[in-house]
């Protein structure tokens, strides 16, 4: 077959540029990931619960028709008020009733929603920092290191997590000196439930490292010379995230049960900042007399919130688990 | 040789419905296969070879489905038959050789009792006397010391012997047709030659019919009779191997022919075809080769071209259209 | 082998790896320590603006090879030196960045070796960064330059790598090599993944670049006849071992080692109409007991006593360099045609 082309004159051939590059929001609203979004009601509605939820904790000051913690505006008369009544010596109107102490179930859950979603996230926010650091050493850098890291992690995975956040706590506790223990109870609650979650992030992170690691991309940032922490930081987390933002929400509804349980058992947040564990725990108490709505709409709460996170994680799973697809 | 062709497509359609549209990876696609013979299906990644075989043997990943066209298997319909029935048909009339062998090997088994399985699960012998015939199929493609290794497991064999195992079990039943996808592109080339040499010369002393999918335009050469072209789902040219490779017609043919290096040619310079073959989502109006092709034309654009004989190939192109061009590839015919 | 000082060369590269399995199982099944010699001694010469070749069938060890003369993986023993200095060495160095710069490489696999997160203008802009050869805004004229030097537009830049076929991918990923201004490019099988029609069009780029800006490549491959169209002196692989080097015209003309002549006749050809090639029996032998004397002898049709026993030392005819014992004595040389 004879060579037909000039030689010296090869045609270069420019393949593209009647496609454009496409904007961030044109990528978003093509991708894949909005497309199941938009195909899955039980998501959407999920979503919508989770974020009313968050907006509902971040206005609480606003939402609240009452104060429930300041004590100076607490009506002892208000106690056991009935949900959707006003109340008899008062007048007071409370929408889902008050506690024994006549605060407003209603702003007492919002108040509640706060301390369980800024202990959750931030718990998890630190687990997730601590298993991705620890995760990528042990799958990047590997030897005695990743033996060591994995080593502790499987250790840990004997124990319930609970049962580790509660010895984490008991610690945690006995160290600060008792003038500040309210005070920092809640930062004691957060590193606890950090502690007890970081593996599940630290053993995925190693596992997708070891697939990355291998690709040619990472021998090509090796080759000009990159130091280890920019070829993981900059290389290797970015092509990891996926599986993190499952684990994280997963996580996330963990950490509020988690957090809930402590509380509920009452070594998790004080009395003074009530989550929604506390709350539960309070209404426990008045189950039996009658007084229902005390234990009821905490309970509620919890389970909308965590019920939503984890249909929120379970259909980010499937959406970005190319196997499943 | 009898009448009937042991197989015969005819303008086969698969197509998998997406969000983005319904995607068409065969489009009209037709040939036959005669006994004892050897069709090359060759093209590029993406031209729906792979797919025309999975087809074949009803095989094709949900939520692609044939959508037109009909398969027979010596003059039987086997398109349309039922899950269960296909089942039957796989492993008995058509035996299936693919690219990694462990694909077709149950690594838990070992490899004597998935041949005597096969053997008995479609021809009535008694376990001993598939037992002996395990064991000559083994012998007969090459397996040293076969009536030992029967007892092995698939990991126990290299990447060469697995191959050859793989077809002793395809072989097993005795199959009228056997689809082979890419058989040696996972394997070095000295092994190559010996698992190419096997596959032919077994299928010629039984009659066996072959389709051969590969990429590789050197093995059509070596070892097929009639080779079938595609490009981007259809058919671009067809015709016994010989013609089309030295004289092919169809300028994507020509440019393939034209591009692939030769261990005995010494050009200075590679031909090449521009651009890339599209993908199933953007394939142009026309003849879906237009945006590369350096003949192109009128209708080249808008219409569609159909296989039309030319010597004796058959090609899908414009260019034979005698209407259209005023015949300018006469002269060259009767040259 | 040439008058040039060569750019590039590769001295006695050994390269052993540990494949035992851990302590406790070696314990449990008493087992010894298992070792897997990639490479043997390998030795070569690139002079600058030319290309050797080195092929091999899995297991020959040609892709560590390469990894070696990059830099990528440290030899058991033997080293590499670019213009004299040795590579090891100096990028233990606070200079090592200054030699870096001068060496690229391109992979096989064009899905692999992009980063799927990143643009393609930010992957071809990292070499550039990295090594500071450029700042601001000419960061970007140079990305586009160097995307239009492998025949792509401006605009691809904005692009990720998945909006890419194979063939485009691989100019993105030449494009990346090409962006620190390199001498010697490491070519790891740079188009095995792609389709002819395409193969050839990287190939055309890949020597056109080589032609323009003096590149010189060390081409790995396993297809004697790319090796053929883009190489001017080539290395046979077997088993770790060089067992033929030599120009491109005595290689292709007048094959010394019965295994380069096995390569030979063994690849397909597309004008060998129903040809059956004479196979030569057998399989690569397990590279961690490798056979003794010439590692080839298993297969070689021209196998004697001495084979079986003796490894054969490289020779030198005319200007091919040869290790086998059947060809330093003449036994069973094929009559020239």
């Amino acid at each position: 077959m004879a060579d037909t082309q000039p030689k010296g004159a090869a045609p270069r051939p420019v393949f593209s540029g009647a496609v454009s590059p496409k904007s961030r929001l044109q990528r978003w609203a093509d991708s894949d990931i909005w497309y199941s979004f938009k195909r899955s009601p039980v998501t959407i509605v999920a979503t919508t619960v989770f974020f009313m939820l968050i907006a509902g904790a971040l206005l609480a000051p606003l939402l609240s028709p009452y104060t429930p913690f300041d004590p100076g505006s607490l009506n002892l008369m208000n106690g056991f008020t009935e949900p959707m009544a006003a109340n008899a010596f008062t007048g007071d109107y409370f929408l889902l009733g008050t506690d024994d102490q006549g605060r407003d179930v209603l702003s007492t859950i919002l108040f509640g929603l706060r301390i369980s979603l800024f202990v959750g996230i931030t718990a998890v926010l630190f687990a997730m920092t601590l298993g991705i650091t620890l995760g990528l050493i042990a799958g990047y850098i590997g030897g005695w290191l990743d033996g060591l890291i994995m080593r502790i992690a499987d250790i840990q995975l004997t124990f319930p997590s609970i049962m580790v956040a509660m010895l984490l706590y008991g610690i945690g506790k006995g160290l600060i000196p008792p003038a500040l223990r309210d005070e920092m109870a809640i930062w004691v609650l957060i590193v606890s439930i950090g502690l007890s979650e970081w593996v599940q992030f630290a053993r995925t992170v190693r596992g997708a490292t070891l697939v990355e690691r291998e690709k040619e991309y990472v021998q090509a940032a090796h080759l000009i010379g990159l130091s280890k922490w920019s070829i993981m930081l900059r290389h290797i987390l970015p092509n990891v995230a996926g599986p993190i933002l499952v684990i994280a929400t997963i996580s996330l509804a963990l950490a509020i049960i988690a957090e809930a349980t402590l509380s509920f058992l009452g070594v998790g947040a004080p009395k003074t900042q009530p989550s929604l564990g506390t709350l539960i725990n309070v209404g426990r108490q008045f189950i039996l007399s009658g007084e229902w709505w005390i234990l009821l709409f905490p309970s509620l709460t919890l389970l909308a919130l965590a019920l939503s996170v984890n249909l929120l994680g379970d259909w980010l799973r499937d959406v970005l688990n190319p196997k499943l697809r | 040789m009898s009448t009937l062709p042991v197989l015969s497509i005819s303008d086969l359609i698969v197509e998998f419905p997406t969000r983005r549209g319904v995607l068409r990876p065969v489009d009209r696609v037709g040939f036959d296969i005669a006994r004892g013979e050897i069709l090359g299906v060759v093209g590029e990644s993406g031209a729906g070879k792979s797919m025309c075989g999975s087809a074949i043997v009803g095989l094709i990943d949900r939520p692609g489905r044939i959508t037109g066209g009909e398969i027979r298997l010596s003059g039987e319909r086997i398109d349309t038959l039922s899950q269960e029935k296909m089942r039957r048909i796989r492993g008995k009339r058509i035996g299936m050789v693919f690219q990694d062998p462990l694909t077709s090997l149950n690594p838990l088994m070992r490899v004597g009792d998935q041949i005597v399985e096969t053997i008995r699960t479609h021809l009535p012998v008694s376990e001993h006397e598939a037992r002996r015939r395990a064991v000559a199929a083994l012998e007969e493609v090459g397996i040293p010391a076969a009536s030992t290794r029967i007892d092995s497991y698939p990991h126990q064999f290299s990447g060469g012997m697995r191959q050859r195992v793989v077809i002793a079990l395809a072989l097993a039943a005795e199959p009228e047709l056997i689809i082979a996808d890419e058989p040696t592109t996972a394997l070095d080339v000295s092994v190559q030659a010996q698992i190419m040499a096997l596959l032919k010369r077994l299928c010629r002393d039984r009659g066996t019919a072959v389709m051969l999918i590969t990429h590789d335009m050197g093995v059509i050469a070596e070892s097929t009779d009639r080779v079938a072209v595609l490009y981007a789902g259809r058919l671009a040219e067809i015709g016994p191997t010989r013609d089309v490779l030295s004289s092919p017609r169809h300028p994507y043919t020509i440019g393939l022919m034209a591009s692939t290096p030769s261990p005995t040619g010494g050009a200075d310079r590679l031909s090449q075809i521009p651009g890339a073959m599209p993908n199933l989502r953007a394939i142009p109006p026309g003849c879906a080769f237009n945006p590369r092709c350096t003949k192109a034309f009128g209708p080249c654009t808008s219409e569609l071209p159909v296989l039309k004989p030319v010597g004796r190939n058959e090609v899908a192109c414009w260019l034979f259209d005698d209407a259209l061009t005023g015949n300018p590839n006469k002269a060259e015919e009767n040259a | 082998m040439s008058e040039q000082t060569p750019l590039i060369r590769a001295e006695n590269l050994t390269c052993v790896f540990d494949v035992s399995k851990p302590w406790l199982n070696r314990v449990i099944e008493r087992r010894e320590r298992q070792f897997l010699t990639a490479a043997r001694n390998v030795t070569f010469d690139i002079p600058k603006g030319k290309t050797f070749a080195l092929v091999g069938e899995s297991g020959s060890g040609k892709s560590t090879i390469g990894k070696m003369a990059v830099g990528l993986l440290r030899p058991t023993s033997g080293k590499v030196t670019v213009d004299g200095t040795d590579l090891f060495g100096a990028l233990k160095a606070s200079s090592a960045s200054a030699l870096r710069r001068r060496i690229q490489m391109i992979f096989q696999s064009p899905y692999a070796s992009l980063n799927p997160r990143w643009r393609v203008g930010d992957i071809i802009a990292e070499p550039i960064r990295a090594f500071g050869l450029a700042s601001g805004d000419a960061v970007g004229a140079r990305v586009t330059e160097l995307l239009e030097q492998v025949g792509l537009a401006e605009n691809d830049g904005q692009k990720y790598p998945h909006e890419f076929s194979g063939g485009q991918r691989q100019r993105i990923a030449i494009a990346r090599a090409l962006a620190s201004n390199p001498e010697f490019i490491v070519c790891d099988e740079p188009t095995s993944a792609l389709d002819v029609s395409v193969q050839s069009q990287v190939l055309n780029l890949m020597k056109d670049l080589q032609r323009d800006l003096g590149l010189t490549y060390l081409f790995i491959s396993h297809d004697l006849s790319v090796v053929r169209y883009m190489a001017d002196q080539i290395g046979v692989l077997y088993l770790g071992q060089l067992v033929e080097t030599a120009n491109r015209e005595d290689l292709f003309n007048n094959p010394q080692h019965p295994y380069t002549r096995m390569l030979m006749d063994a690849a397909p050809r597309i004008d060998a109409f129903g040809r059956t090639a004479d196979a030569v029996k057998g399989e690569i032998p397990d590279p961690i007991t490798p056979p003794p004397g010439c590692p080839f002898h298993p297969r070689c049709p021209l196998v004697d006593n001495r084979c079986k026993t003796e490894v054969p030392k490289p020779f030198q005819t005319g200007e091919t360099n040869v290790a086998c014992h059947a060809a330093e004595e003449g036994r069973g040389r094929p009559e020239a045609a």
